[in-house]
């Protein structure tokens, strides 16, 4: 074939093309799988999913529900924003909670303060059992880590949710595999082509409304081993989360999050963005990654991401 | 009309290009990605410190950029790649999809699994060691898959002294053997002459080779027609999923009855005369839409939903065409097979082929030959062992609705699924 020949249409532009892609995903999902369960956190990646999903399915209701796993550490402004939203969507929305499996013995934290982020997993588990979900959909990103780069749209897990990386289905044109065996799992992911980059600019695009933490905002912080760490956070438990430590001196910083997960483990940047497009600027112009910059479980090793799919995370 | 209306310029590439990397293990492939990705300023300072601290611990002096594409821990224990990866990089006019394949022998799945979804591929060749068996092997497997572009770029100029003699002694070797192959007349074929390691002809041009006067590496990748811009292919409207929301109380969607899908290829309009098959109902398009957008026009790669003028009854995996479109529905196909499971093909046993959205319980027929990759010779066979190649029929419990590969990819492609591990075994391109 020579380039010759004519176009007869204007080309998509790459969010066109990854909002199609992900889009046809979902409705792959939908398609194959006969229980899925869509993963909803709250953070800016999944919003840009409900607002996908919103794309695929309507105007009829999403033939899913929306799920998130909460740890009890989350910031109050991000679970609010989650009901908020699911409940503009009229969608169902399940919570099943870490403390749940803490008080029913499956999951036993090492120290008091340990993260609360990898044993997600073990609630993530123990819902999809309890509902007999066939597929959960996620919001992961190839671009986001090393180990996430041979990930597939449609991810294969066992019956203990395990990925095992010589174990996952060859993947062809836009041929995907959704298929399992009772108790076995799919972790569907639609928008893995994307890089942080795309989301920003897609979020701007479609003027998605965010949790207020993804804006500059003033609060109070201390340094722990080179990152910002918030201090004193208020959980809707009434406890606080990130207690000061003796003589440690509080900051108080304009800083925003670029991620938002469990408190212990997402640390915020220092920045003055406070609209959309100042953060898309300001990824532009990023010299850290995402997960570099925020993720304070992911700094213990280089393979420390693989580790943790490898026990179930999503 | 607006989308549908031709604008011809150069400029007017697709923003997004996806391709694929194909090199031998020492060919410099990873030094190539990691270039780009650097000289594109794709790679942030954290993950730079990270390599630079690894390539320490290794004992070597520069940063390896080698390491940016280092994959999964056991791979890093083993020291091979073991399969495909992908990575990313925007120059702020075009995205760029990279995907990544390890080039032994035993990996030719790996490659055709990548150059399933490339529309361009980079041939690499050591400049020191010339048009080896592994590029006429990636090269056959390049134009199996139907990548339209090739990019065959002679890396580590810097081991021949830049020596312009010895880049056009490979080139020539290399067209007479894709004359050989009937690939030189089908393809764009690109050369280049590069290193990877001094950053030289990818994205800046060095004072290395001043008779070479082409296009740089990225200046090819950013002028590249993306595959489904060429030419004019039909519409193919595979039925992914169909809306019925009428339990809903707004009496305007009482009764709404939407196909979802995406277009595979062609365009379609509201107005457009469609047959859905393999019924074969006619109607006409009464509305596209695209979330609360209505679409006048839509074309290819666009995820939308199409109304039509008639209720019909339409579901999961039937294929919706313009009405006169020559395609048929068919219970025998002929295709070539790449096979990709560990465990041999069945002649005895049943497997599921999708295609599209569509699936069918289906027997092997015959299987004419197999390719071997390294000789391109057809030898006679009554098996398929993973990494084969081999021409064969299948014969299918339910019709479906094909074109040949050569012609449309979306149409022309199937996997084969094992229904007891429900794992993907085969890959098919339809003759
Ligand atoms: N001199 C020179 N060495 C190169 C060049 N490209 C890659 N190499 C070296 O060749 C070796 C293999 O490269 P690598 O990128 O790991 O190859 P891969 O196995 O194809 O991924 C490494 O030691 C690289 O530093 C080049 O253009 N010139």
């Amino acid at each position: 074939m020579t380039n010759k020949q004519t176009k007869h249409q204007q080309p998509l532009s790459h969010l066109d093309w990854l909002e199609s892609e992900a889009i046809y995903i979902l409705r792959e999902v939908a398609g194959q799988c006969s229980n899925p369960v869509l993963l909803f956190s709250g953070g800016k990646d999944s919003l840009c999913i409900l607002r996908l999903a919103e794309k695929a399915f309507r105007p009829g209701r999403f033939p899913f529900p929306l799920m998130h796993i909460d740890t009890g550490h989350n910031y109050q402004e991000v679970i609010d924003f989650r009901d908020q939203r699911a409940a503009e969507l009229g969608e169902r929305l399940i919570v099943r909670s870490v403390e749940d499996s803490m008080k029913r013995g499956t999951v036993v934290l090492k120290t008091p303060d340990e993260s609360r982020n990898k044993h997600q997993s073990v609630t993530l588990l123990e819902a999809i059992e309890e509902f007999g979900f066939d597929c959960c959909i996620g919001g992961a990103r190839r671009d986001e880590e090393k180990a996430r780069a041979k990930e597939r749209i449609m991810s294969f897990r066992d019956e203990f949710g395990q990925w095992d990386p010589k174990n996952q289905r060859p993947e062809l044109w836009n041929l995907y595999n959704a298929r399992s065996h009772k108790g076995e799992n799919i972790r569907a992911f639609p928008i893995s082509n994307w890089t942080e980059m795309d989301v920003w600019q897609y979020i701007e695009r479609e003027n998605l409304a965010l949790p207020s933490i993804y804006f500059a905002h003033q609060r109070d912080v201390v340094m722990r081993g080179g990152s910002i760490v918030p201090v004193n956070v208020p959980l809707v438990s009434g406890e606080v989360a990130n207690p000061l430590k003796a003589g440690e001196e509080i900051i108080n910083m304009q800083v925003r999050f670029r991620t938002v997960g469990d408190i212990s483990c997402t640390a915020p940047v220092i920045s003055d963005a406070d609209t959309v497009s100042k953060i898309v600027l300001e990824t532009a112009t990023s010299t850290i990654t995402e997960r570099g910059a925020t993720r304070l479980d992911d700094q213990t090793s280089d393979a420390s991401m693989e580790q943790r799919k490898k026990e179930g995370y999503f | 009309m607006s989308k549908a209306t031709v604008q011809h310029n150069d400029s007017n590439v697709d923003s997004l290009l996806r391709f694929m990397t194909c090199g031998s293990v020492d060919d410099g492939k990873s030094t190539l990605i990691g270039r780009l990705l650097f000289d594109t300023k794709t790679i942030l300072a954290d993950t730079l410190t990270q390599i630079s601290n690894t390539s320490k611990k290794r004992g070597m002096e520069a940063v390896d950029l080698s390491l940016l594409t280092d994959g999964l821990q056991a791979e890093r224990e083993q020291g091979i790649t073991i399969d495909v990866a992908y990575r990313y990089f925007s120059t702020g006019t075009r995205k760029y999809i990279i995907a990544d394949a390890p080039g032994h022998e035993q990996y030719t799945r790996n490659m055709v699994t990548a150059a399933s979804t490339a529309n361009l591929a980079i041939i690499l060749i050591d400049a020191r060691r010339g048009v080896l068996t592994q590029t006429r092997r990636h090269s056959y497997l390049a134009h199996l898959v139907g990548i339209q572009h090739i990019v065959v770029a002679v890396n580590k100029m810097d081991l021949v002294n830049y020596d312009q003699a010895t880049y056009d002694k490979i080139c020539a070797d290399y067209l007479a053997f894709a004359q050989e192959i009937g690939f030189a007349q089908a393809r764009d074929i690109k050369f280049i002459p590069l290193s990877a390691l001094a950053g030289d002809m990818l994205v800046d041009r060095l004072d290395n080779m001043p008779w070479y006067k082409g296009e740089t590496l990225l200046e090819i990748l950013e002028s590249a027609p993306a595959a489904h811009t060429e030419g004019d292919e039909e519409f193919r409207f595979p039925v992914q999923f169909v809306c019925r929301p009428h339990a809903s109380a707004d009496a305007d969607l009482h009764d709404f009855r939407g196909f979802m899908g995406r277009i595979e290829s062609g365009g379609i309009s509201v107005g457009d005369a469609v047959t859905v098959l393999p019924n074969g109902y006619q109607s006409k398009v009464k509305a596209i839409q695209l979330g609360d957008a209505q679409l006048q026009s839509a074309q290819t790669e666009q995820s939308i939903t199409l109304l039509l003028e008639d209720e019909i009854d339409t579901s999961r995996g039937d294929m919706i065409v313009k009405t006169g479109s020559a395609i048929q529905p068919v219970k025998q196909i002929e295709a070539f097979v790449c096979w990709l499971s560990e465990t041999p093909m069945s002649l005895a046993r049943t497997y599921v082929i999708r295609h599209t959205t569509r699936e069918s319980k289906a027997k092997v027929g015959t299987i004419s030959y197999k390719v071997d990759v390294n000789t391109l010779e057809e030898q006679a066979t009554t098996d398929l062992k993973m990494n084969d190649i081999a021409r064969m029929t299948f014969k299918l419990a339910q019709p479906l609705m094909v074109d040949s590969y050569a012609t449309n990819r979306a149409t022309g492609a199937f996997i084969v699924i094992d229904e007891s591990s429900n794992n993907t075994v085969g890959a098919g391109m339809i003759i």
